[in-house]
């Protein structure tokens, strides 16, 4: 019997601040300026120049790593870590090596069964992000020239390192996912993929499913995407079982993802492995902070997920799965608390449903983010209402929410204006169902015979007539009725 | 007396422009004169900035007749400043060839404020290269010479700013000390000048060379024109994170000289072997008349010194490989004609654009930091500059200063130690500890051996700067080492 691979996974995940201005400096922190825009002499490492740490990028990471359930360091320091790039002006990155700012710390992720699984952080530390190189042709290698824009340089990064605690590229995707939520949460980072403001490392190895050591590792660099991870997770977990499987060994290296060719390249074995040649930095003081401090940052974090998450599953009982779908995005969930506090408690669950289907739905055929909410909470209770009420039926509800989506009307105003409210009028139902009955002998007949599903028909028929809008119950009861006294007059 | 200007010292010279005896254009041009005149011997300058000097001169003139109020401490006085020192707009080279056409587009702070206090900057003194050397031989320019013998070296990395003062070419410059590098060449060529306590005077705008060591400093003739242009250049700055964000004390200098109730250490490490004779026997004599000045003096032991210059040698080369690591071809500088590839431009842009000293300490620092090697190297000399820190604590439980030569030999000839770089390292190892205890020091004029001039130094407590100052002050008022000037000046100006 083959052997049954168990994937062990870590993260290195780095996260930008969204910080007014630059971890060293005070140069503009912003994406999609003109390159070169945004340097001063301290990032562009012009000689004399000083990093001095703003006090927004120490809030920012500090933030993180409380909302990430991290212990925060009473005693910090920035360290040197060397190497030549030329995207890299100092040719020196100030990071934090073996006293970083937060320390432990866990993540709470939810997967599509609805159980839940803590994932643990080694650490996390705060550093500047390196600019960028834009090479003139396909890639580095086939580049005759390359040109260099600064103005990345000195953003700050919080490197989120995880423990190895992961076991599938599912659970690798959730715990992205709800990282991903949580700093935008807080209002830390935008955390785009797509612009480079959240980018991973994963290291990667095998064991036999029960071992309990661990494999060699891979480490996979250059993933731009939640899919593209989910992706370089599968290949990796391929790649490593053919090679174990044929009994080789894996290799310690260093592999570039290829995601248009959906395969990973060697980038650099063990051997390769560049000295960093790490030093306290003697520019900046350590980072002393009193449990104070602390306090006070702790002071301004609004409610967490995983507070909220609580709130949803105990009071309004949503399940598991679908209260992490709404804790998602901050805003998805500001939404949902809305609607629920116009429309009371009651109709927590019916929100939750239409907010996860309907809305979620319409959002991503148009491309929308979680900020370009498309619809207000009171045209979603509004319609609501007119459901509870019996103004409109199900089906029809399903046409007024697309309706508001689009005119940005609410839910009363659409109904009158098109039409659309419930005919429950008994009399102008009955004709309905005379009408049908008395022009289908068809069916008279194999309601006759004893198949009772032909009542359903000619509701079917009503409801085409009435383009949706009749009763149900009250058809039924009604087309029931006119069979009856058909038959009964034969 | 336009003419003989450059004989004046800076609080003179301030004095006189403030009463408008002598306008800042006078005093600009006397040392423009003096400079055309005697510096192609010496090499004092690597640029004289005289255009700017000149203007900058006539606005101050100007606002001196528009009766602008106080215009400054060091208003009119022209001050020379070391090449690696950044000035808008006026070359900074660190006398490498890495810069040789580097033009800074912002001022050090040290800079601001001098101008502030209505200073002239007349020009960028040579140095041994980013500051790395203890003679100035190691400028890729042209080495300085010594005023009082050209065939002598005068000292570094501060050169320049050394030899220009001694040759009155400024009354007064600005130099960095990061082993002692302010304090040696003024002990070498005769005079005053000071090592701020570590964070007292911002490093903004100061290349580094090693970041927890480095610090600028005044050189000057009198110890009065030091501490002048020390109260202006020290203070608080935020865009150095390593400033300690305060004022000195103000220098109180005047009234009867006196070291009453001063208790004065003499660490006998300072006195050992290697020291010369001569330089020696100026020490002792001014240590009796530190007595006769009333000071109690008492020998005592700082018993990690013989560890501090080998501690040094690992953690300013660390630091040093790490902060040079800039100068890469990429954005500015020095960029080699002819490389292929990223990695071949790095290497031929460092390999031509570095001096032998500066690529020997890079490759030192880099050695020492390297995976395998730091706990050898770099975490013992940190853990041994901890010890150095405690032998000053302990040694200034009991005493307000400690009284040392500066060097312990004088200035010795050109290209002498060129070929033997340990040799060239112990000519610092007075000077090395105080910069890694963070500590002030200051050298003041206090003899002559074999022809050439002697320093004492006196080392201070942290932010004991102004005492210093002020000890150093009676020395001077009491003795006349300072009034000697070299030979350069006989026979007129």
């Amino acid at each position: 019997m083959a052997t049954q691979w168990e994937s062990v996974i870590g993260l290195e995940v780095h996260v930008e601040l969204s910080t007014k201005t630059k971890v060293w400096c005070s140069c503009k922190n912003e994406f999609g300026a003109e390159p070169n825009t945004n340097v001063c002499p301290v990032c562009l490492a012009l000689p004399g120049s000083l990093p001095v740490l703003n006090a927004q990028a120490l809030e920012y990471a500090m933030k993180a790593g409380l909302a990430l359930n991290c212990e925060i360091a009473s005693y910090s320091k920035f360290d040197r870590k060397n190497y030549y790039y030329a995207d890299l002006p100092a040719g020196y990155q100030i990071s934090q090596y073996d006293l970083p700012l937060c320390r432990g710390g866990y993540v709470e992720i939810t997967l599509k069964d609805g159980t839940t699984k803590r994932i643990r952080l080694h650490h996390i530390h705060l550093e500047n992000d390196a600019g960028k190189l834009v090479h003139a042709g396909d890639d580095v290698a086939s580049a005759t020239t390359s040109l260099v824009d600064l103005n990345r340089a000195g953003v700050p990064l919080i490197e989120i390192v995880t423990e190895p605690d992961m076991r599938s590229a599912e659970e690798a995707l959730a715990f992205l996912t709800k990282l991903r939520s949580i700093v935008k949460w807080i209002g830390v980072s935008d955390a785009k993929m797509e612009e480079g403001s959240m980018r991973c490392d994963i290291n990667i190895s095998l064991r036999p499913k029960g071992s309990q050591e661990f494999g060699t590792r891979a480490e996979v660099k250059n993933v731009n995407s939640f899919s593209a991870a989910v992706r370089a997770i599968e290949y990796e977990i391929k790649r490593q079982a053919a090679i174990l499987e044929s009994g080789g060994q894996v290799e310690q290296e260093t592999r570039s993802w290829q995601d248009a060719k959906g395969i990973s390249v060697t980038l650099r074995t063990k051997e390769q492995a560049e000295d960093y040649r790490y030093f306290p930095d003697p520019d900046l003081p350590p980072v002393v902070l009193t449990p104070e401090d602390v306090e006070a940052v702790r002071g301004k974090l609004p409610e967490l997920p995983d507070s909220v998450m609580a709130r949803l599953t105990q009071e309004y009982g949503l399940s598991a799965y679908d209260a992490s779908v709404i804790v998602a995005e901050k805003e998805y969930a500001q939404w949902f608390d809305e609607a629920v506090k116009l429309a009371g408690k009651e109709y927590a669950k019916s929100i939750a449903n239409w907010q996860i289907n309907e809305l979620n739905r319409v959002m991503n055929a148009k491309g929308l983010g979680p900020d370009q909410i498309p619809l207000r909470p009171e045209q979603l209770v509004g319609m609501l209402q007119l459901m509870e009420k019996g103004t409109i039926t199900g089906k029809i509800a399903k046409t007024v929410f697309e309706k508001m989506v689009e005119s940005g009307k609410d839910a009363e105003t659409i109904v009158k204006e098109e039409g659309l409210s419930q005919v429950a009028d008994e009399a102008e139902l009955r004709k309905l169902a005379e009408e049908v009955v008395a022009s289908n002998p068809k069916g008279v007949e194999d309601w006759k015979a004893g198949r009772k599903g032909a009542a359903q028909w000619f509701v079917g028929q009503i409801m085409k007539k009435t383009r949706g809008r009749a009763n149900p119950q009250l058809a039924m009861k009604l087309v029931e009725e006119a069979l009856e006294k058909a038959t009964s007059q034969e | 007396m336009a003419g003989a200007a450059h004989l004046l010292s800076a609080t003179r010279l301030n004095r006189l422009f403030n009463a408008g005896e002598l306008s800042a254009v006078e005093i600009v041009e006397a040392f423009l004169n003096r400079i055309q005149k005697v510096d192609p011997k010496i090499n004092a300058f690597i640029t004289v900035a005289g255009e700017q000097a000149l203007a900058r001169a006539k606005k101050l003139d100007a606002r001196r007749k528009g009766g602008a109020g106080e215009l400054g401490s060091l208003a009119g006085v022209p001050i020379a400043v070391k090449d690696n020192i950044c000035t808008d707009g006026i070359r900074t080279t660190c006398a490498s060839r890495m810069l040789e056409e580097y033009i800074p587009p912002y001022d050090a702070t040290v800079v601001e404020r001098l101008q502030a206090a209505g200073a002239i900057i007349i020009g960028k003194t040579n140095m041994d290269e980013f500051a790395m050397g203890s003679s100035g031989e190691h400028s890729a320019m042209q080495p300085t010479r010594n005023p009082w013998n050209l065939e002598k070296i005068p000292g570094g990395s501060s050169s320049g700013s050394a030899a220009a003062v001694a040759a009155a070419e400024a009354p007064a410059a600005l130099g960095s000390d990061t082993g002692g590098s302010i304090r040696q060449p003024a002990a070498m060529c005769g005079v005053v000048g000071l090592k701020p306590t570590y964070g007292l005077v911002s490093r903004h705008g100061v290349v580094a060379f090693a970041s927890s060591l480095d610090q600028v400093g005044p050189l000057a003739r009198n110890v009065e024109d030091c501490a002048r242009v020390f109260e202006v250049i020290a203070g608080p700055d935020r865009r150095d994170a390593t400033n300690a964000g305060r004022y000195p004390q103000p220098v109180k200098l005047g009234g009867e000289p006196s070291l009453k109730g001063v208790r004065l250490g003499v660490p006998r490490e300072y006195f050992g072997s290697g020291i010369d004779p001569e330089v020696k026997a100026c020490l002792e004599e001014a240590i009796a008349h530190l007595e006769e000045l009333g000071a109690s003096v008492e020998e005592c032991s700082l018993p990690h010194t013989e560890y501090a210059l080998s501690a040094f040698y690992i953690i300013a080369p660390a630091e040093a490989s790490a902060n040079l690591a800039r100068f890469d071809g990429v954005r500015y500088g020095y960029r080699t004609p002819q490389a292929g590839t990223l990695n071949e431009m790095y290497e031929k842009t460092r390999q031509e654009g570095f001096g032998a000293e500066v690529k020997r300490r890079i490759m030192i620092g880099t050695y020492a930091l390297s995976s395998g090697y730091y706990d050898a190297y770099y975490k013992k000399a940190q853990q041994v500059r901890t010890l150095v820190v405690r032998d000053f604590a302990t040694a200034f439980a009991k005493y307000d200063a400690l009284v040392t030569p500066t060097s312990p030999v004088p200035a010795w000839n050109l290209g002498e130690k060129m070929d033997d770089p340990l040799q060239m390292y112990l000519a610092d190892v007075c000077t090395i500890p105080v910069n890694l205890a963070g500590l002030p020091a200051v050298s003041v004029p206090c003899g002559m051996a074999g022809g050439m001039p002697v320093g004492m130094q006196l080392i201070g407590k942290q932010f004991d700067d102004p005492k210093l100052l002020q000890y150093a002050w009676a020395f001077e008022k009491t003795t006349s080492y300072h009034e000697a000037r070299p030979a350069l000046d006989q026979g007129g100006q």
